[in-house]
């Protein structure tokens, strides 16, 4: 069987902009998305994914608080802090959004010096990104059993009105924690991996027989800011309303 | 196939220079490759979701209440999903047929949430009309959303 020649263009083939570039892409070869790592293509697959899920979560819990009859408990006050003999409305909730944005932007840091080779750099800020988000989960912690112990919320019920409360709480908050909580362990994974230089001498991971490089920074970061994008529209409809 | 188009990848870039790549080109560093961009641009964004936060937290200092309240919420809260999908996430500076393929599906939501506010709507009505007397004005309508106290 004779195998057929490989023939090659000889020069790049064009790559087109806009409209066109849209159906060129989508209609060519094996490959839709032209100049994206595969391991960023399928985060951001995933992230869609998990987009629908914090969706469908945010979308029940609006149509639970609109069919309720029973005044729903009010969240500025539920979430306000005592600090030195004055209440001040959600503070707890709008520090840990600060502290959220932060991670984002010390995650951004990360992945352009992990673009330039800077090492250190890179691991520092990664390491900064994965501190932050500990803080967040602690501070989530702290809310938590402020809100099951002296609160009495539950799942069930609360003092304070509407019985769908805790369940909405519990499930949207519990479900982000457990993002950031995942993203702080893979963060830690990640700065390893760059600080002994895995990336540098590609170094395939645990998991895939793949050669380690610095888009991994990047994959890792569409994850960490897409925890924080989730925190925006959870803070928006879940606090302020 | 894909490998040849690994290697093609510097020449294309250089011949027909998409916005990310323009930036690493005025970036000037030794090996370009993937997202790089200033790092101004970051801080600039960073500063502003800052901004953006306090401005939302504010929204509820202040006690804003009923539709002032909800355009500003929703206001603020989308342009700092926009921001950080578009510069944090470099949505800015990928090609389109990524961009499409990951912002047009999650307007489909549009429908569930549009799904989820008729039925929390009926709900609350027959609720109103079966358990009771009519709801009280201390019971959250969605039509007044804001009522807090």
């Amino acid at each position: 069987m004779a195998q057929p020649a490989l023939t090659s263009t000889g020069e790049p083939l064009p790559r087109l902009e806009g409209m066109h570039g849209i159906v060129a892409d989508w209609s060519s070869d094996q490959r839709a998305f032209k100049n994206v790592p595969w391991g960023k293509a399928m985060m951001w697959i995933f992230l869609l994914s998990d987009t629908f899920i914090f969706s469908s979560f945010l979308i029940s819990y609006m149509t639970v608080r609109m069919s309720t009859t029973v005044p729903w408990p009010n969240p500025s006050e539920v979430f306000a802090l005592t600090i030195g003999g004055k209440s001040i409305p959600l503070i707890l909730i709008a520090i840990m959004t600060f502290i959220l944005i932060s991670s984002s932007g010390t995650m951004v840091l990360a992945v352009n010096y992990g673009y330039r080779r800077d090492r250190v750099k890179t691991f520092i800020f990664l390491l900064l990104t994965a501190a932050l988000g500990a803080t967040f989960v602690g501070m989530q912690a702290f809310e938590w059993t402020k809100l099951i112990v002296e609160e009495g919320v539950r799942p069930w019920g609360n003092p304070m009105g509407a019985a769908q409360f805790g369940s909405s709480f519990f499930m949207i908050t519990g479900f982000h924690g457990t993002h950031v909580s995942i993203g702080v362990i893979f963060l830690i994974i990640v700065a390893i991996k760059v600080l002994r230089g895995d990336l540098d001498t590609q170094r395939p991971g645990f998991l895939t027989g793949r050669k380690g490089n610095y888009e991994i920074v990047e994959t890792m970061g569409l994850y960490w800011h897409f925890v924080d994008l989730v925190w925006v529209f959870i803070f928006a409809v879940f606090y302020l309303w | 196939m894909a490998h040849a188009e690994e290697q093609q990848h510097p020449a294309a870039a250089q011949n027909q220079p998409a916005a990310g790549q323009q930036h690493a080109a005025v970036a000037g560093q030794p090996h370009i490759e993937g997202q790089q961009h200033p790092l101004g641009i970051y801080f600039k964004i960073w500063g502003l979701l800052f901004v953006l936060s306090t401005a939302s937290y504010l929204v509820d200092y202040f006690h804003f209440q009923g539709y002032l309240r909800w355009t500003l919420i929703v206001v603020f809260m989308l342009l700092k999903a926009g921001l950080i999908v578009a510069v944090f996430m470099h949505m800015l500076w990928e090609r389109l047929a990524m961009v499409y393929a990951i912002l047009l599906p999650p307007l489909l939501l549009l429908v569930l949430l549009w799904i989820g506010a008729s039925e929390g709507d009926y709900t609350f009505f027959t609720r109103g009309t079966f358990f009771g007397a009519a709801p009280t004005a201390s019971a959250q309508h969605p039509a007044a959303p804001a009522q807090h106290k």
